[in-house]
């Protein structure tokens, strides 16, 4: 027997109670590693292929309202613009719309693989097959991988925004590349797919576009370009806001509220609810158990020693409700990720960022609920340890 | 016999709201190596006191007390600790017995506090139940033990690490008069047989006929001493 062996014993003599604390620690931790894990995934994926010397123009009442195609061709011949394209957003689903939406774009071609070559990876026969195939579709590895989609296939993508004279909501699309990502972790999640076959067929909104994406000859050149591209639509019906990719990236997201904010809160309560009830529990078990604390120390039991013990306890429980949780949270985040739903976040599975952050948050939990037990008995005098009844 | 434990002018008061008590006002006495004592006296007289101070669980205000030539009444909390795990074997009316632990871990308690090996320890707790005769009830718990076996796995913890000196406050306080007899001849068998040094607290005359000798504590003072 040890040290650990006894701080088990202990913390197990009333089963019911250590399971109790155990779920209310896991539920803290299950959702600390959820909302965590998908706000990092968020996070992660508004960066994915963002760049340094690319702005993006949108309509400055909101990057949803569109702006006239021919924007595209003025903002081409500003100086220190060395490349112009533009992207739409299309409110993509494949056949169902609540369980399989993903983002999809309908670009232009040859300029959008210009700009976007290095974040859209295709084989040379892809991307020729892409430019001259107007109902071409580049899909994302991840979505080929999750439909089983195929090289050549037609796949009838559906939008939530536009719908056909004829009233249909569904493109037949045929796949002429399945594309990766910069990076093996950058999220592939997505489909591009040709403007002027949208913009031909679609009922409203013809000539307009989602924003327009510029490649400055240097970051240093972003502002004043911005400002330029600004100035030049100023007092139009159409005024623009340019503003670099990561902030536009980070401005998407915030449409979704300030998530970092939220989560943040979210888990704040669920950690403070957590350690009153623990530090409560753990207090009250310390004091039934006074007297076998004065016995330890009469048998020759260091103080410190004692203090150790009631740490572990704590310690202990913390730890076991935090691997718990995680890792019941890293499973559902591993079988979301292959939902059609999970599609939806980008690459969802838990960070080792977030894990290790997760076991800190624990061991911190163990030594905060801990702390007034272990201190109390610490200072406890044996006299008076025996003497309670 | 030489002293193995010395009290030499010790002072020790309470304070009971504003007021001091004086429980021992100079007190001096010895007790000798493989001396088996019972101490008796009246509810208040300083019994309880007497032995938390010859088991280095409270201090005294002043005066000394020495331990088989150490001066323990100057010891830090730490030193304490450590000298009441190698030197002392405490015994309670309650048992106080670890109720989440079996009878031969609560046995291995003390020795937690020694550096002997896993098997040293499993031998030494062996004997201890084998001495107070429990060995068939070494993986019980507590609550699964009736108040005699309790306290004879008590007794076992307080010799498993063979101490010169046993503690037992109102060992039988607790007991029917045959299970208590039972216990008293275990003790008078650690002191014969063992050498084990005893000071016992007891408000029983039947109990105190097993000791060696009886010391009558009142307000602090010895008042009568029987051989």
């Amino acid at each position: 027997m040890n040290d650990f062996d006894l701080v088990r014993k202990n913390l197990f003599r009333k089963p019911l109670r250590t399971i109790l604390l155990t779920v209310s620690i896991f539920m803290a931790f299950l959702i600390f590693g959820m909302l965590t894990s998908l706000n990092v995934a968020l996070n992660a994926a508004s960066e994915t292929g963002t760049s340094g010397n690319r702005l993006i123009v949108s309509n400055k009442i909101n990057f949803t309202q569109p702006l006239p195609i021919a924007y595209v061709n003025r903002v081409a011949t500003i100086e220190g613009v060395t490349g112009v394209t533009h992207q739409s957003w299309f409110g993509a689903y494949y056949q169902d719309q609540r369980k399989s939406r993903f983002v999809g774009f309908y670009v232009d071609p040859e300029t959008y693989l210009n700009l976007y070559g290095d974040e859209v990876r295709l084989t040379e026969a892809e991307k020729k097959a892409f430019l001259s195939e107007r109902t071409g579709v580049l899909v994302g590895k991840s979505l080929a991988d999750l439909y089983g989609w195929k090289l050549g296939q037609t796949i009838p993508i559906s939008s939530n925004i536009y719908v056909k004279p004829d009233g249909s909501r569904t493109w037949d699309m045929k796949i002429t590349g399945i594309f990766t990502g910069a990076k093996p972790t950058d999220s592939t999640s997505a489909i591009y797919f040709h403007y002027d076959y949208v913009n031909e067929t679609r009922t409203f909104g013809r000539d307009t576009i989602g924003n327009i994406a510029i490649r400055s000859a240097s970051p240093d050149l972003n502002d004043r370009i911005a400002k330029v591209v600004d100035a030049t639509f100023a007092n139009s019906p159409a005024e623009t806001s340019t503003v670099d990719e990561k902030t536009f990236a980070r401005a998407f997201l915030k449409q979704a509220g300030d998530l970092n904010f939220i989560v943040s809160m979210v888990v704040a309560a669920a950690f403070t609810a957590i350690l009153m009830i623990v530090s409560t529990t753990l207090v009250s078990a310390m004091r039934e158990r006074t007297k076998e604390i004065g016995v330890m120390k009469t048998l020759g039991f260091s103080s410190p020693r004692v203090l150790r013990m009631v740490l572990g306890e704590a310690l202990l429980l913390s730890t076991m409700g935090a691997v718990l949780g995680l890792g019941v949270s890293a499973l559902i985040l591993k079988g979301l990720a292959k939902s059609p739903a999970g599609a939806q976040f980008g690459d969802l599975s838990m960070a080792p960022v977030v894990a290790i952050t997760g076991l800190m948050l624990a061991i911190s939990l163990g030594l905060v609920t801990g702390a007034i037990p272990a201190v109390s008995a610490l200072r406890m005098s044996i006299i008076d340890a025996l003497n309670r009844r | 016999m030489s002293a193995l434990i010395q009290l030499n002018n010790v002072t020790k008061n309470y304070r009971r709201g504003k007021e001091g008590i004086a429980i021992f006002d100079g007190l001096t006495m010895g007790i000798e190596e493989g001396d088996f004592v019972a101490i008796m006296g009246p509810s208040g007289s300083g019994k309880t006191t007497l032995l938390n101070l010859l088991g280095g669980t409270d201090r005294t205000d002043g005066g000394e007390i020495w331990f088989d030539g150490e001066r323990i009444d100057g010891y830090s909390e730490g030193q304490l600790a450590a000298w009441r795990a190698r030197s002392v074997g405490f015994i309670f009316q309650f048992y106080n017995l670890m109720p989440v632990l079996t009878a031969a871990q609560n046995v291995e308690l003390p020795l937690m506090l020694t550096k002997l090996s896993p098997k040293k320890r499993r031998d030494n707790v062996e004997t201890a139940l084998k001495i107070v005769e429990l060995s068939d009830r070494a993986k019980h718990k507590p609550k699964e033990l009736s108040g005699g076996q309790q306290q004879r796995v008590a007794i076992a913890r307080a010799i498993v690490s063979d101490p010169k000196l046993i503690l037992a406050d109102e060992p039988t306080g607790d007991l029917d008069r045959a299970t208590a007899n039972d216990i008293l001849r275990t003790l008078q068998l650690l002191n014969k047989e063992l050498g084990k040094t005893i000071v016992m607290v007891t408000h029983d005359p039947e109990a105190a006929r097993f000791a060696t000798r009886t010391l009558h504590l009142d307000k602090g003072r010895f008042v009568e001493a029987m051989a």
